[in-house]
């Protein structure tokens, strides 16, 4: 049995392989994954990526720092030991704004960044699942599983059309377990 | 999408020929890749003096207690208060370039965001350690944040403008920190993914293990938006807070409303400068001509221009309302910038920031690397006077004549001072060496869009109006990274 177990159609130029994802999907073969060296706009529409829902967590995170910081400010300045000063309301909420604001943005931005370092399995030291080495530099990869798309020649073929500079056949999934 | 064309009457933000995907990573990554050149062992070795200045100061300010500097009864705020203000405030201009710019859809700041960052992170460091080591002793810190203690608890006063100051400015230090290391993520796989050996081991572990793929890039681009939405009110409100630590004092000099917009104003307008100052340097140094154009150049001037005519506003309306208020105290402090013994420092102050940033209203200065470079650092050095006049000049004449008093910077004030500038820039010079100074994902995200190959197939292809043509043509003769011939002859 063929021991290929993906393919990867290798672009020097990211019109063209927009242009491959496109063929691709006319011929009906499913893309795997696409690593590129920088943000390609439109993509996710292409290959049916929902919106991620990040702002949506970050929002609340957000509420929940303002609540936090609202909460913390009212126990230590009106319940635990409120203070005369100068005769001044112990509940003083203008004064309340500044660290609730702080907290606010502090809160969402930790928790959306950890909550997106989670999502993508993002942490120091994991072992980078990368499939071609140039992906990070100049090359823009369609990965391809070869297991469930079976006529290679014909993947082969519409990668090459759509202008692939180079095209894989890899035995591993990651090159990086080494 | 990569191949949307752009009109051609916008200036090119990558110049040159034959720039490719692969040319923008060797040419971002040379100074990461290879040992370095004998400008940056020189820098380093004269900026690592400076750092090993600071740390002797600060430990003797540690072990003696402040007492070392020159504070005295009536002037009890000085360098370590100037220098923390000026520090911060420089430290605003890189998350003005990495949050407000990318809201307002700037590309240009592609190529300067990560220096800049890097920057105010570097920046807010040595603030942090102006108030640490303005405590006199430095575990005093401590007692500023909330912590449960053995006195109640008794907690801090959530109504005093300097503990907002601590929260504020903690947070928008990690905040940026967290900014400035996402955006790295891409671009640490990068070098991860063409070295070898023990340097993809440390590469590979700050890299996260990341990989680019579609759902990375995809939220990578949600996190940078949304982190960009709240630095920005963020970036506001900590110079904001930082002001109200004078503006809610009775001191005459500090008592006004305006301090708020005139501090963040002043902020952005030294920071850019700083950015400037570095920038300029870097380039040439580095080789980065055609990522750190001369259009970059002049839109930083033109930011240093608008802010400091801002800045010039808010004295001109702090002057206005001191002699408008009719309040006697007011106004002396005011008059005594120019006629009381300090008027050399308000002369800096009005001088280098209000009617030397004037100059940049002329093209010739705004695209002159040499004068933009000089006014970059007398733009440092009217701010850090800026901070001195406000905090010194109105401290040294007290309410009660008998306590009028001058200061007197000791060696330890100095050394701290110029410690910090060594600090800072050894910190600059070694992330020039361990990380991309530019964020490359972002500058090839440019290169099918804006650089000026792909203007070229535009002015050679494309039926463009031949005004527009004239128009694009002329705006490339300050660039002094393009031949101008090849434009001429055409």
């Amino acid at each position: 049995m063929n021991s290929t177990k993906y393919i990867l159609g290798i672009f020097d130029d990211p019109d063209d392989m927009m242009k491959g994802i496109d063929n691709l999907k006319e011929k009906g073969i499913s893309i795997y994954d696409v690593f590129t060296p920088m943000p390609i706009h439109g993509i996710e529409n292409k290959l049916g990526i929902k919106e991620s829902r990040l702002p949506i967590a970050a929002f609340i995170f957000g509420c929940t720092g303002c609540t936090v910081a609202f909460c913390m400010l009212y126990y230590m300045l009106v319940h635990d030991w409120p203070m005369n000063i100068g005769g001044k309301p112990h509940f003083a909420v203008p004064d309340f704004v500044p660290i609730c604001f702080e907290w606010t943005v502090l809160f969402s931005s930790f928790g959306m960044v950890f909550t997106y370092f989670y999502s993508n399995h993002l942490f120091p030291g994991r072992t980078p699942r990368v499939m071609d080495l140039r992906a990070t530099d100049d090359r823009f990869v369609i990965a391809i599983n070869a297991k469930t798309n079976y006529d290679h020649n014909q993947i082969d073929s519409v990668l090459k059309s759509a202008g692939a500079v180079e095209i894989k056949h890899n035995d591993r999934k990651y090159i990086s377990y080494e | 999408m990569s191949s949307q064309h752009e009109s051609i009457i916008r200036e090119p933000l990558i110049t040159g020929d034959n720039i490719t995907y692969s040319k923008i990573t060797n040419d971002i990554l040379f100074p990461v890749e290879n040992m370095p050149n004998k400008a940056w062992w020189i820098g380093f070795s004269v900026a690592s003096l400076g750092a090993l200045l600071w740390l002797c100061a600060v430990s003797y300010t540690f072990w003696y207690g402040i007492g070392a500097w020159g504070l005295n009864k009536t002037v009890g705020w000085a360098w370590d208060i100037t220098g923390f203000v000026w520090w911060v405030g420089i430290g605003h201009a890189g998350t003005l370039i990495s949050a407000v710019l990318l809201l307002f859809r700037q590309n240009w700041r592609n190529s300067i965001n990560r220096s800049a960052e890097a920057m105010t992170i570097f920046a807010v460091i040595c603030a942090a350690t102006y108030v640490v080591s303005h405590m006199g002793r430095p575990w005093m810190a401590l007692y500023t944040l909330p912590l449960p203690n053995q006195y109640g608890s008794l907690w801090v006063n959530f109504n005093s403008p300097l503990v907002w100051d601590v929260f504020a400015i903690s947070t928008y230090f990690s905040v940026s920190l967290v900014f400035w290391y996402t955006g790295l993520l891409p671009d640490i796989a990068t070098i991860r993914d063409r070295s070898t050996g023990i340097r993809r081991k440390i590469y590979s572990v700050m890299s996260f293990g990341w990989n680019g793929s579609v759902k990375t890039w995809q939220r990578f681009e949600a996190v940078s938006l949304v982190l960009a939405g709240v630095a920005t009110p963020l970036v506001l409100s900590v110079h904001t807070i930082v002001s109200m630590d004078f503006a809610t004092s009775l001191e005459p000099g500090w008592h006004t409303t305006i301090f708020p917009p005139y501090f963040v104003a002043g902020a952005i307008f030294s920071g850019f400068a700083m950015v400037q100052t570095l920038l300029l340097v870097t380039r040439k140094v580095l080789g980065l001509e055609n990522y750190i154009t001369m259009f970059h150049i002049e839109s930083m001037n033109k930011i240093i221009l608008t802010t400091g005519s801002i800045v010039g506003v808010a004295y001109l309306t702090e002057f206005f309302i001191a002699y408008y208020s009719g309040g006697e105290y007011e106004q002396y402090t005011f008059l005594n910038r120019f006629i009381g013994p300090y008027w050399w420092a308000g002369c800096m102050m009005y001088g280098c920031n209000v009617l030397m940033t004037q100059l940049m209203w002329f093209k010739s200065v705004r695209t002159n690397i040499a004068i933009s470079w000089a006014l970059s650092i007398i733009v440092n050095i009217g701010m850090w006077f800026e901070r001195f006049v406000i905090i010194v000049v109105s401290l040294h004449r007290d309410f009660l004549p008998s306590s009028w008093a001058m200061f007197h910077p000791t060696w330890v004030d100095v050394s701290v001072f110029i410690g910090s500038i060594g600090l800072f820039f050894t910190m600059f010079l070694l992330f020039l060496r361990v990380l991309p100074s530019v964020a490359m994902a972002e500058v090839k995200l440019l290169l099918k869009s804006s650089s000026e190959q792909e203007k070229k197939k535009l002015l050679k292809h494309g039926n463009i109006d031949t005004a527009q043509v004239e128009y694009y043509k002329d705006s490339l003769i300050k660039y002094d990274s393009i031949e101008q011939a090849e434009y001429q002859n055409t």
